[in-house]
């Protein structure tokens, strides 16, 4: 079943290729496509008409309860059968329908998508798979009713059918999630089983309501029939399709499919069959209104679906049966119509009902066609429509007996029924009798032999099935709806002939009734002319929609008016409000029972120092150079944090960053403007100090309420195993090379990414400095001091032993890639600095990609050499050497791992400094002086 | 002692907001570094604190401190360097681009 469904979506882009060759092979590899399908299709049919239920699973999530899993049983099989049989002869009309400037292969690939969609949901076993394929529809039918991309009317009712039918979706993965939950599984195996336990369950009025919402939306029902009529501005081969078989079918079909699980309660049957009543009677209506001959159809159409969905809504296993031999009998005749209607427009270039009259003349093979098909619709007897309506009118009264004013039932449904007699009875003499053509665009003719063959091949299934339904349709009918019902059919009777009871009588009314109402046509259309403004859908709709649009719009101006500033004091505000309103709301206690370690004065000092530090780089911050020297000393005092409390890694971390830091911030800070004035409002200010005092207060009592509680710690499992599982004693740095080395990995690419970032950035920056200080002296020319220059070199070999000492013991004593790293860095930074970019270059390698890309390839590979030894990815080992003279020395693979660590390091610092620093020189070598800057 | 941290913290925070609350793109820069030194610490105060205790195995040690928060801030540091260095080159790029150091790239006012 894969198979099947990803041939036709494998066909999908295959047709589209092939459009390059010529418009007909485009519409010969969609048809190849299907018809490969369909045998594939056949292959599986013995089995299941052998009453099994083919059921083909691939784990995927299994404890989500998500899998990909496919499922056909006869009523699978008889909607797989429509959107393939119909699909093929929708493919073949469409190469007729459309005009020479469309392109064929987007809409055969269009089509070839649907109908994959179409099948995924008719065959899946698994509900939210069954939901992605839902959606697919959605998304496939917006692109072929908006194929006519340059019409307005297109675009709109595309968005239309997707914003609703999308909506619906939405409302039915709820649904399904809720049924998910119920149940405990989303098989659909396990939830037709489950028909009592999720009537029985509290949660089953909502989760009813939010799948029926999906599949109302999508079938058209009553309040949310409007998008179909707009639908229409699709080319007609494609409402043909969606509108007969396939897309409207799918919510009935999700109707039919839940049957079991969901049917049976009052509930069910006040929702679903009041649903189903008032589309058909305001589908039958308002379909006997509308002048152009495709909106006659849609109406018609809404009106057929809520027929089937009233008859699930009964809920009798008899209303089941006669239900899904309408979906068939529908599917057939509406799809008929619909190409009837496509070539009727096609060869008199209107669809307007007021003009096409009296075509019986130019084109009497198509209105024969035409009138069949109508006469099915309408319910004549010999004709498919008949039999299903017959068999809906008898169920309509035997419920009726259940009801109290039961008797409303069968005579609104009787109404219905000659509204739909009168509309086909238009469909037939307006176009085809009443007179002569009126102004037509193009003098009316037969179409081309090979566009009526679908016609007329529908229309006599259309006979068959009315004839000899007994032959014909009736054993497919037995296993669909032994499908639907998970158990086995009761007897019906499938024959022209019921002798004389009530439903017949229904029947003779309706024609009769329905003929008179169309002899009467005039008043009632003068009435309705009057009153149709107001019952247009479309306009309300479009208000909605621009009303949320417009809500939306003034929301998010409301919000983000450009300014940062703004952005930033919102968020934190809320972040605030949020944390006290969640204090507030917990009666827990600020301080928990944890014990406290001891101040000593140092301690105080050092804090004390901090504060003193950080408020005064707050105050400062206008007298840059002084606010950077004092961050520099909040950093200092940090890194001192971390020493007094065991974490030695961090603070030669944070030291040797802060370093790099500092140095970044000085040569940046050079090119910004100086600026000595204060210039924020000073109403600003306040609101940003009480925030900023709010916000630092929560955060204090925030990390006072966690320091002083007890926790559990998964620390242990670290500890015991860092030294026989990682072969080192520092844990830190074992848990960052080793047991979170796939981490690490992803930092470090985080890291090389941002220092390319960074150079992409700087390239083609120019930036004018000052050459002059504050003062307004020029710069000094002398930027390299020789007591600096020469000092710095003999540092150099100083500060690369220490860092590589840092890094060979990094694995049992505090150092590591990171440090080291940092430190090679700085020394590094310190020659360009003291002796100038050109010298510095002239010696070492400007250019550090290679440097960073070798940093993670060796990394990377490191990871991957486990995999040779079949570990998994970044699996670590390592083994004790002798050396001679140094004695016993362990080698861990976690070293190379950490080596690319510290090549990825170097190489990001010095590409971020050593770029921007070139700036710097290429600046001072201007040799215009422009005067103070600004 | 807890309670220090705690205060540490907080005004480490409270600066850092104030600062990236500026209209100027330097006190911005400033006010990140600043927050991240906040929120670095407050990461590793999340494995409570211990004194004299570092987390290198030895015979003799009479427990250790949560290795775990401390590999977690090592890295955060590094990547908190590089994400200055982004924002500080950012802000000259738009420096250059729209000739002001206004964070929303306003011209003077």
């Amino acid at each position: 079943m894969l198979l099947l469904i990803l041939t036709v979506f494998v066909g999908a882009p295959l047709a589209a290729w092939v459009a390059r060759f010529g418009r007909i092979q485009s519409a010969w590899a969609a048809g190849l496509v299907t018809i490969v399908a369909v045998l594939q299709l056949i292959t599986l049919m013995p089995a299941v008409f052998e009453g099994e239920t083919l059921i083909h699973q691939w784990d995927w999530m299994p404890r989500a309860g998500l899998n990909l899993s496919f499922r056909l049983d006869g009523l699978g099989l008889l909607f797989a059968l429509l959107i393939l049989g119909i699909g093929l002869l929708v493919i073949l009309y469409a190469r007729y329908y459309l005009a020479a400037r469309d392109c064929m292969g987007r809409f055969y690939a269009y089509l070839l998508l649907f109908m994959g969609a179409m099948l995924g949901i008719v065959l899946s076993e698994n509900i939210i798979q069954l939901l992605v394929f839902w959606e697919l529809t959605s998304l496939t039918s917006f692109l072929l009713i908006s194929y006519w991309q340059e019409r307005a009317d297109a675009r709109q009712g595309a968005r239309m059918a997707l914003a609703v039918t999308g909506a619906g979706g939405l409302a039915m993965l709820g649904g399904f999630v809720l049924l998910g939950h119920i149940v405990g599984s989303y098989e659909l195996s396990v939830i037709l089983q489950s028909g009592d336990v999720i009537r029985a369950h509290p949660l089953y009025l909502p989760t009813l309501v939010l799948i029926l919402l999906g599949a109302f939306t999508k079938s058209a029902q009553f309040p949310f029939h409007f998008w179909l009529p707009n639908a229409m501005s699709a080319p007609t081969p494609v409402s043909a399709y969606l509108h007969s078989a396939t897309m409207v079918k799918a919510g009935v079909f999700l109707l039919a499919r839940l049957f079991p699980a969901l049917s049976g309660t009052p509930e069910w049957s006040a929702l679903v069959g009041g649903a189903g009543l008032a589309t058909l009677l305001v589908g039958a209506v308002f379909a006997l209104f509308k002048h152009d001959l495709k909106g006659l159809l849609a109406y018609s159409t809404i009106s057929h679906l809520g027929l089937i969905t009233l008859l699930f809504g009964i809920g009798t296993p008899l209303a089941a049966v006669a239900g899904v031999f309408h979906i068939i009998n529908h599917a057939i005749f509406k799809a008929s119509l619909f190409m009837a209607a496509g070539i009727i427009d096609h060869e008199t270039g209107s669809r307007d009902m007021r003009r096409i009259n009296g075509l019986w003349k130019y084109m009497p093979h198509t209105a024969m066609l035409a009138m069949v098909a109508a006469a099915a619709m309408a319910g004549v007897p010999l004709l498919n429509g008949f039999l299903s309506k017959e068999m809906f009118f008898a169920e309509a009264v035997s419920a009726s007996t259940h009801l109290r004013l039961g008797w409303l039932l069968p005579a609104t449904v009787t109404v219905a029924g000659v509204f739909a007699v009168a509309y086909s009875f238009r469909f037939i003499h307006d176009v085809f009798f009443n007179g002569e053509p009126v102004d037509l665009p193009k003098s009316p003719h037969e179409p081309p032999r090979w566009m009526k063959v679908p016609v007329e091949m529908l229309v006599a299934l259309c006979l068959l099935v009315g004839i000899l339904p007994a032959l014909t349709v009736e054993p497919l009918l037995t296993l669909a709806s032994s499908g639907m019902l998970n158990q086995p059919v009761p007897d019906f009777d499938l024959a022209l002939w019921h002798g004389f009871n009530i439903a017949l009588a229904m029947s003779v009314v309706a024609l009769v009734g329905g003929g008179l109402l169309y002899v009467a046509r005039q008043p009632l259309f003068e009435l309705h002319d009057r009153f149709e403004h107001r019952l247009q859908a479309k306009p309300l709709f479009d208000r909605t929609i621009g009303g949320v649009l417009g809500a939306a719009g003034a929301i998010t101006r409301a919000l983000d008016t450009g300014s940062l500033q703004r952005l930033v004091a919102l968020f934190v505000a809320f972040a605030a409000v949020l944390g006290i309103s969640g204090f507030v709301a917990s009666d827990s206690p600020l301080t928990g029972p944890r014990d406290l370690l001891p101040v000593d004065g140092i301690s105080l000092l050092a804090a004390g120092g901090l504060a003193a530090a950080a408020l005064a780089t707050v105050i400062m911050h206008r007298q840059r150079l002084v606010s950077l020297i004092l961050i520099g000393v909040v950093g200092l005092v940090v890194s001192l944090v971390f020493v007094k409390f065991s974490a030695p890694d961090l603070a030669l971390t944070q030291l040797s960053v802060e370093v790099v830091t500092i140095v970044l911030l000085l040569l940046a800070l050079y090119f910004l403007p100086r600026r000595q004035q204060p210039d924020s409002h000073p109403g600003h200010r306040a609101r940003d100090v009480v925030l900023s005092v709010v916000a630092g207060g929560g955060v204090a009592a925030l990390a006072w309420a966690v320091l002083t509680r007890p926790y559990d710690t998964i620390a242990d499992f670290f500890l015991a195993n860092s030294v026989p599982g990682g072969g080192g004693t520092n844990v830190v740095n074992v848990i960052l090379v080793d047991f979170r080395g796939y981490d690490t990995l992803g930092e470090i690419t985080v890291l090389a990414l941002a220092a390319l970032g960074i150079f992409a950035m700087l390239e083609g920056l120019h930036l004018k400095g000052p050459t002059r200080d504050d003062e307004g002296r020029p710069w000094s020319p002398d930027m390299h001091p020789p007591v600096m220059a020469s000092l710095t070199r003999l540092l150099l070999p100083l500060a690369l032993l220490v860092s590589a000492f840092i890094f060979l013991r990094g694995h049992n004593q505090p150092g590591g890639g990171f440090i080291a790293g940092l430190v090679t860095a700085v020394a590094l930074i310190m020659q360009y600095l003291a002796n100038g970019v050109a010298w510095t270059q002239s010696r070492l390698p400007a250019n550090m990609h290679p440097v960073l890309a070798m940093g993670l390839l060796v990394a990377t590979l490191t990871g991957l050499a486990s995999w040779l030894f079949g570990h998994p990815f970044l699996t670590s080992t390592y083994t004790y050497l002798y050396w001679p003279l140094v004695g016993k020395f362990e080698v861990a693979s976690a070293m190379v791992f950490d080596l690319g660590v510290y090549l990825v390091v170097v190489g990001a610092t010095l590409l971020i400094l050593i770029h921007l620093g070139l700036m710097h020189s290429a600046s001072h070598q201007a040799p215009a002086d422009t005067g103070d800057y600004r | 002692m807890e309670l220090l941290v705690a205060l540490i913290i907080g005004v480490l925070t409270a600066c850092g907001v104030y600062l990236v609350l500026r209209r100027r793109s330097f006190p911005v820069v400033l006010g990140l570094t600043m927050l991240s030194y906040g929120v670095n610490l407050f990461l590793f105060a999340m494995g409570r604190l211990t004194i004299g205790r570092p987390a290198v195995i030895q015979a003799d040690a009479a427990g250790y401190a949560d290795p775990l928060p401390q590999a977690l801030v090592l890295t955060a540091i590094v990547i908190s360097f590089a994400m200055t260095a982004f924002v500080i080159v950012l802000a000259l790029k738009a420096r250059s681009e729209l000739d002001t150091d206004h964070v929303d790239g306003r011209g003077e006012s």
